[in-house]
């Protein structure tokens, strides 16, 4: 009996520690499954139907192609490989330009019929309407808008995901500013931490030690929305000022909110690993006649080089998936950044401010969970190097 | 100037850099601090934290918010505190170094390493949708819970590793069963670590956002929850959108810096407590 208690209880044991790995892959399966179903929506927004005159030539038109079209940059069908006709756009909008309310009829019935001739007439028209209004001898020809698809998802220029009439969904510019905030705030970072993980394991004495501890918990421990908002507060004005700008929120704020926030993961990282220098070699370096900074670029920075490393990765990490700070300080403009000074927009903010908005299992809604995928696959590289280099050094 | 006194002039100029870079840290720790400390005091009062926040959220308290932070904390807590603690057991005290163990502890790494919106992400699709708790405290706690699972796991694991052997095997050598043994020498030798870690993990849990936004967070909701079905205000999303959004950010100005003083205020408060009951421990124990 007893026995049989002991045995439920390890049981039970058990199943806890498998909860952890489970809800890894219970958030791998839900991401995915979302996410990669966007690849199967169609850009064309709603149940939208793009068509031509009969003899028009082009067939396919992408998703980035319509927005240059609808947005006056493409204007003749030979850019598309057509003819040399000039392209005339049709919208619902313009529809009380084209005819009267009289020849519509009182419920829109004699619509179908008047864009049906509208097309036959035109030959260089593009129009855009609902599927309902296909006349039922229809004489024009419809356009194929091929699905989302990965490669153009990832080096799409143009994040537009409510554009009419159909979505873009490039998220080149959002993995570029996350890359590019995260990087310049390590570059800040590592240098502040580095030196004072240094300097707490190697000059400083145990009162310092004992007093910078407890700084760099605090420093963990304040919320990220209260980094955000001392941020918006303090350090987008500065900006503002000190570079003379229309606006503060750019990718520097980011970067330095990010830096401070990264600080206390580079510190404790790269303090644990200066720390296990084993003291016989500092000792022996010191006995040779090495100063203590001698000894401490010469013999404990290298031994401790993959701990530090560790430590920046693992900075970047927490830096890439920052959403709240990030959110309130850069600006959230989805342009590729070129400098420290513009707005950015980074993957982690585009979900938090997208996602309230996004109609539940919509091809917007679902592209935000493609850019969770994103994020996730990012953050795991990370993970797996940092813990490949941890074990490789542990097994020195 | 010959080379050693050169060696030692670069080793002065290197340790009083760092010095100055070590206290750059605790100076922007004290400048966040002070500033919203110094700014916020003049909000908080009595009503600030006991009313409901009224005219369009620039004047009144932040009642509802304190209360909704409150439940969320209480929730995850029962969703990862005995799950983490039963796992950190099972990983120190059953299993031996190997694969499973190896294993385990990767998935939990990665887990925490796993970004807070992608959590925030994972409960609307899962919880909200999938399950139909819809924007709940139910939703709230479960995906705030994982998301402290690992903080829960590794400071637990600490813990038990931080017990000698030997109590164990002195039990063990008394007859004890391996489950007396965890049950009346190992947990309570283990118990203020365990805790310590509980407390930052609620320190965490209280000022996370971003896994709240579509699982639990109403923008604004002059009542109270009556069940775990209803959605709540949160103080860190409510700092978040009196800050950001909404109309009159600049006269709801002095209720961010309130609300940012409370979440300061919370973090301080559990940080103190975990710290004295480390010093307490490290007494007791010497």
């Amino acid at each position: 009996m007893k026995k049989l208690f002991a045995n439920l209880i390890q049981g039970i044991f058990l199943i806890s520690s498998t909860v952890t790995t489970l809800t890894v892959l219970l958030i791998v399966f839900f991401l995915f499954s979302e996410g990669l179903s966007v690849f199967n929506e169609n850009p064309l927004e709603g149940d939208n139907i793009l068509a031509v005159n009969k003899s028009n030539t082009v067939s396919t038109i992408t998703a980035a192609e319509i927005k240059n079209i609808f947005d006056r940059k493409i204007t003749h069908w030979s850019e598309l490989g057509g003819k040399k006709d000039s392209i005339i756009l049709f919208t619902f909008n313009d529809l009380s330009s084209y005819f009267t309310e009289d020849e519509l009829g009182k419920n829109f019935e004699l619509l179908p019929h008047k864009i049906d001739s509208l097309i036959s007439a035109q030959p260089g028209i593009i129009a855009v309407f609902s599927k309902k209004q296909i006349a039922a001898d229809f004489k024009g020809k419809f356009i194929v808008i091929p699905n989302v698809n990965l490669s153009e998802f990832i080096q799409g220029k143009e994040w537009f995901p409510t554009a009419l009439p159909a979505v873009q969904l490039g998220a080149l510019p959002l993995i570029l500013g996350t890359l590019w905030v995260s990087l310049i705030a390590i570059l800040i970072a590592l240098p502040i931490g580095l030196a004072t993980a240094i300097y707490m394991a190697e000059v400083a004495n145990s009162r310092m030690r004992n007093l910078l501890k407890p700084v760099i918990e605090l420093l963990a421990g304040i919320p990220s929305v209260v980094y955000g908002f001392f941020g918006l507060i303090i350090i987008v004005p500065m900006i503002q000022n000190v570079f003379n700008l229309p606006v503060g929120e750019t990718a520097l704020a980011g970067s330095i909110v990010l830096a401070i926030m990264a600080l206390p993961t580079i510190i404790t990282v790269s303090e644990d690993a200066i720390r296990n220098t084993p003291r016989a070699m500092k000792e022996a370096s010191l006995a040779l006649g090495a100063n203590r900074w001698q000894t401490i670029t010469r013999v404990v920075i290298p031994y401790s080089i993959s701990g530090i490393s560790a430590a920046a990765i693992l900075g970047i990490g927490r830096a890439i998936g920052e959403t709240m700070a990030v959110l309130m300080v850069t600006g959230n403009a989805a342009i590729i950044p070129h400098t420290i000074l513009q707005p950015v927009r980074t993957i982690p903010a585009t979900i938090a401010a997208e996602l309230g908005e996004a109609p539940n299992g919509g091809i917007h809604y679902k592209a935000l969970f493609a850019l969770g995928c994103i994020l996730f696959i990012l953050t795991l590289i990370i993970n797996l190097w940092v813990e490949y280099i941890s074990r490789k050094h542990k097994n020195r | 100037m010959d080379y050693y006194k050169r060696k030692s002039i670069t080793e002065n100029v290197a340790f009083w850099s760092f010095r100055v870079l070590s206290f750059l840290v605790i100076g922007i720790l004290f400048s966040i601090l002070g500033f919203i400390i110094y700014k916020g005091s003049s909000v908080i009062s009595w009503e600030f934290i006991s009313e409901m926040p009224k005219d369009g959220m620039t004047k009144g308290g932040i009642y509802p918010a304190i209360i909704g932070t409150l439940c969320l904390i209480g929730g995850s807590i029962i969703v990862a505190f005995p799950i983490g603690v039963m796992s950190a057991i099972y990983i120190n005290e059953y299993t031996k170094h190997g694969f499973f163990r190896n294993f385990i502890q990767l998935m939990t790494s990665n887990l925490a390493g796993i970004p807070s919106i992608v959590f925030g992400l994972f409960g609307m699709s899962l919880f909200v949708n999938q399950l139909k708790f819809g924007d709940s405290i139910l939703a709230g706690s479960l995906t705030l819970g994982l998301l402290a699972l690992p903080i829960v796991i590794r400071t637990t694991e600490e813990a038990l590793k931080a017990v000698d052997d030997s109590f164990r095997q002195a039990s063990l050598a008394l007859g004890a069963s391996k489950l007396q043994t965890i049950q009346r020498v190992t947990l309570p030798i283990a118990l203020p670590n365990i805790l310590t870690g509980l407390i930052l993990s609620i320190g965490r849990v209280s000022g996370e956002t971003a896994p709240i936004l579509f699982t639990v967070a109403a923008y604004f909701l002059p009542k109270l929850p009556t069940s775990i079905f209803d959605q709540v205000m949160a103080l860190p999303y409510h700092l978040y959108v009196i800050s950001t959004s909404g109309t009159n950010i600049n006269e709801s100005r002095a209720m961010a810096f309130g609300t940012a003083m409370v979440l300061i205020l919370i973090v301080l408060i559990l940080n103190l407590t975990a710290s004295a009951l480390r010093r307490y421990l490290s007494k007791k124990n010497s």
